[in-house]
């Protein structure tokens, strides 16, 4: 398939449109690096710091698998957390998730 | 005061094994790490987890690669002060640096290596308002005095085991009443420590709050003396405390260094690829704080501007001596 958009609103409230491959193995904190958002990704996306926490605001939440123990526990080192609250490192992204829209959460 | 060569401020991989380059140089180092050990990302983060890109080392535990480069540096016997942040840096009349950190220690060299990794691994601080004004009367975000809980109400918020263990000690007649407040009902714990929480707030021992999170601090004249929680279905709910412990494990800050006049770009110290010194000279920045065109924050790499670094600090400290490279081959290590 075609490369997929995902939208993402920064801590600003900006709203960036952007394109993604789904046959790289991005995640979309990588996604947001690669587009110079401010998502520090410190672990690499082992889900081990929690920089890359976000909300999914698209009805996407409701197919995405479980969160993971691991993503469970990071989350409970990080703040402003919310039901549609994840780690953005640990959304691989697919072509199902075309029409993600992710908003930054605040950092602590 | 401690006198050496080289201060070493971050005590990660990059830190530890400048060491051992200096060492090979004659050149003594003194470490300092706000960390109460050393290792730096690879102890706090991901003792663990296999490194799988150390030249030779197909797979190495992070926690491990720390343990062997202790070992290799041991000959040349390195100072630490270990659980301070370095603070200031000044120098004196015979231009030598004054480094003086958070817990009163003041280190004195010719040299400086920053090899400071992402910053200075602090405790996460709850997005509560007003909380900085209870810090250090009623808030701590580390335990350093378990004695001053006697007799007072406590409240932890956190689920990892330094909540939980924390949690029991107070309990076990230490303070009046202890409550755990956390996020879910499942702690990332060790599942013993998660038993005798549940066994002991079961029987009134203590007070277990799931599902909730402290979002108000109240107290006079910056005495703590209650905390507002927030329920997940039954609002809130106020609390008396003394004391609340949030143990939300560490995140690292670049603190300090962003003061000491240095270039910094993006949160890196910027330098000079021949010898990775900065812009203030004597100062040398390795590791993962520091940014030049095409830097890549990596071990390996690391290691590599530590060594290269080294060489022109012998040069600034003996700039009468002439160096000429060993291999260690021939040599050996000669401790010190
Ligand atoms: C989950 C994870 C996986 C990784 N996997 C790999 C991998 O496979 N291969 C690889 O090469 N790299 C990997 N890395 C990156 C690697 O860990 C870093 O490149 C490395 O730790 C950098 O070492 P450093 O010595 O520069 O800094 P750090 O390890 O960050 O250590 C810096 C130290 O300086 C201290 N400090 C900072 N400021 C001060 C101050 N003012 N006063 C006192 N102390 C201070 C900090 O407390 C810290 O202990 C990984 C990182 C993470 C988080
Ligand atoms: S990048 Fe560290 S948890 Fe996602």
């Amino acid at each position: 398939m075609a490369d997929i958009k995902v939208q993402v609103i920064d801590r600003e409230g900006v709203i960036h449109d952007l394109e993604a491959p789904t046959d790289m193995g991005l995640n979309v904190m990588e996604l947001c690096k690669a587009s110079e958002l401010s998502v520090e990704g410190t672990c690499g996306g082992m889900a081990l710091c929690a920089s890359c926490h976000m909300y999914v605001e698209s009805p996407h939440l409701a197919s995405m698998p479980e969160k993971s123990e691991n993503e469970e526990d990071m989350l409970d080192e990080a703040f402003f957390v919310e039901d549609n609250s994840r780690l953005g490192c640990q959304i691989k992204l697919a072509d199902e998730h075309d029409g993600l829209v992710v908003r930054l959460a605040p950092v602590g | 005061m401690i006198q050496t060569d080289i201060i070493i401020i971050g005590a990660g991989p990059c830190g530890l094994f400048t060491v051992f380059e200096a060492g090979l140089l004659k050149l003594r180092c003194h470490l300092i790490d706000a960390l109460p050990q050393p290792g730096g990302q690879c102890s706090e983060i991901y003792p663990k987890k296999p490194i799988f890109d150390i030249p030779a080392c197909p797979e190495v535990l992070a926690g491990d690669l720390i343990d062997r480069l202790m070992e290799q540096i041991s000959p040349f016997n390195p100072g630490f002060t270990l659980g301070e942040r370095a603070e200031f840096i000044e120098k004196d009349e015979q231009g030598q640096f004054i480094v003086k950190s958070s817990g009163g220690t003041v280190h004195r060299a010719p040299v400086i290596a920053i090899a400071a990794g992402l910053g200075c691994f602090e405790p996460r601080k709850p997005p509560v308002p007003g909380l900085v004004d209870f810090e250090g009367s009623g808030v701590e975000y580390i335990i350093k005095d378990p004695a001053m809980y006697k007799g007072k109400h406590v409240v932890i918020s956190g689920g990892g085991d330094s909540a939980l263990d924390w949690a029991l000690y107070l309990a076990d007649g230490v303070a009046e009443s202890v409550t755990l407040v956390h996020r879910r009902d499942s702690f990332r714990a060790h599942p013993d420590s998660v038993q005798k929480v549940l066994d002991l707030s079961a029987r009134g021992g203590m007070k277990l709050l799931t599902h909730a999170e402290v979002v108000g601090v109240s107290g006079a004249a910056g005495n703590l003396d209650g905390l507002t929680v927030k329920l997940k279905t039954q609002g809130e709910l106020a609390l008396a405390a003394d004391h609340w412990i949030p143990l939300f494990g560490l995140s690292p800050k670049l603190g300090p260094i962003a003061d000491w006049n240095l270039n910094i770009s993006k949160n890196a110290i910027e330098v000079d690829t021949f010898d990775y010194s900065t812009n203030v000279d004597g100062i040398y920045a390795i590791g993962d704080i520091n940014t030049y065109p095409g830097k890549l924050k990596l071990i390996l790499c690391g290691f590599h501007e530590a060594t290269l670094m080294v060489q022109s600090a012998f040069k600034r400290i003996h700039p009468d001596k002439k160096n000429v490279l060993k291999y260690t081959t021939v040599n050996g290590v000669n401790a010190f």
